[in-house]
């Protein structure tokens, strides 16, 4: 018998917008994040450059846990054209250039928006933030922990 | 910067923030209009926190340009069917 609401959850999908990937704890952290969406039954979607998208690549080797991975300015012109769209969108920020990408999600994409704030300045970025959007916010640059923790508290693969 | 990059642009402001860069056009040009994200410029859609600030100077447009590594640009083209254009939008 299938359960229709199962069916429905399973069929949602997540999109994860990638910043510059010079902070380390991003790979590591989006890379978490798909397991536990997959493990929901979210369909992870990840949007990047190419430096990104390339370590995770490097990382996930037999794609067990990244599926489909996405040029950034591509995802941005499918979602503004209506081609297409998800239910659930992170945005990776520890800079400026993160912060205007949230904001351009929040205004082109019906997505529920969360923002994975990380970095020396976090705290500066969560200040500047002042469109709705769900923060997830520490101080984490080599070690993910701190991050992890409050992806975990949050838990938005269980909403 | 895709179809960006191929143009003829000038960088006014490197490195600075998207406030930043919204700031001087409101400062500096009297021609200016407001766009929401994802509005195409050039064939790009632009980023930003909206409302995003462009600037028509002449045949000129200046508007915000961002890339994750690099924060944002804002940079000054000139092309009069593009400021036409976004001319007419206002």
């Amino acid at each position: 018998m299938i359960d229709l609401a199962d069916e429905e959850k399973s069929q949602r999908s997540a999109l994860l917008v990638l910043g510059c990937p010079q902070v380390p704890v991003q790979t590591s952290i989006a890379l978490y994040l798909i397991h536990r969406l997959k493990q929901a039954g979210i369909t992870p979607v990840v949007a990047g450059n190419r430096s990104a998208i390339t370590l995770l690549v490097v990382a996930d080797p037999k794609r067990q846990y990244l599926g489909e991975a996405l040029d950034l300015d591509r995802v941005i012109d499918q979602i503004t054209e209506k081609k297409r769209d998800f239910d659930l969108c992170f945005v990776f920020i520890h800079n400026d250039a993160g912060v205007s990408y949230a904001a351009t999600m929040g205004a082109i994409s019906k997505a529920r928006l969360y923002t994975i704030i990380y970095g020396e300045h976090y705290d500066q970025i969560v200040a500047s933030i002042e469109f709705p959007c769900q923060n997830i916010a520490a101080k984490a640059v080599h070690n993910p922990m701190p991050l992890k923790k409050m992806l975990d508290e949050v838990a938005p693969w269980a909403v | 910067m895709g179809c960006i990059e191929s143009l003829p642009y000038e960088v006014i402001l490197r490195g600075g923030s998207f406030k930043e860069c919204r700031d001087y056009i409101r400062k500096h040009f009297r021609e200016t209009l407001e766009v929401q994200p994802g509005f195409k410029i050039f064939d790009t859609h632009i980023i930003g926190v909206p409302p995003i600030s462009v600037a028509l100077d002449g045949d000129f447009v200046i508007f915000p340009f961002t890339k994750p590594c690099h924060g944002t640009f804002l940079l000054r083209v000139e092309d009069k069917a593009e400021a036409d254009r976004l001319r007419k939008r206002k």
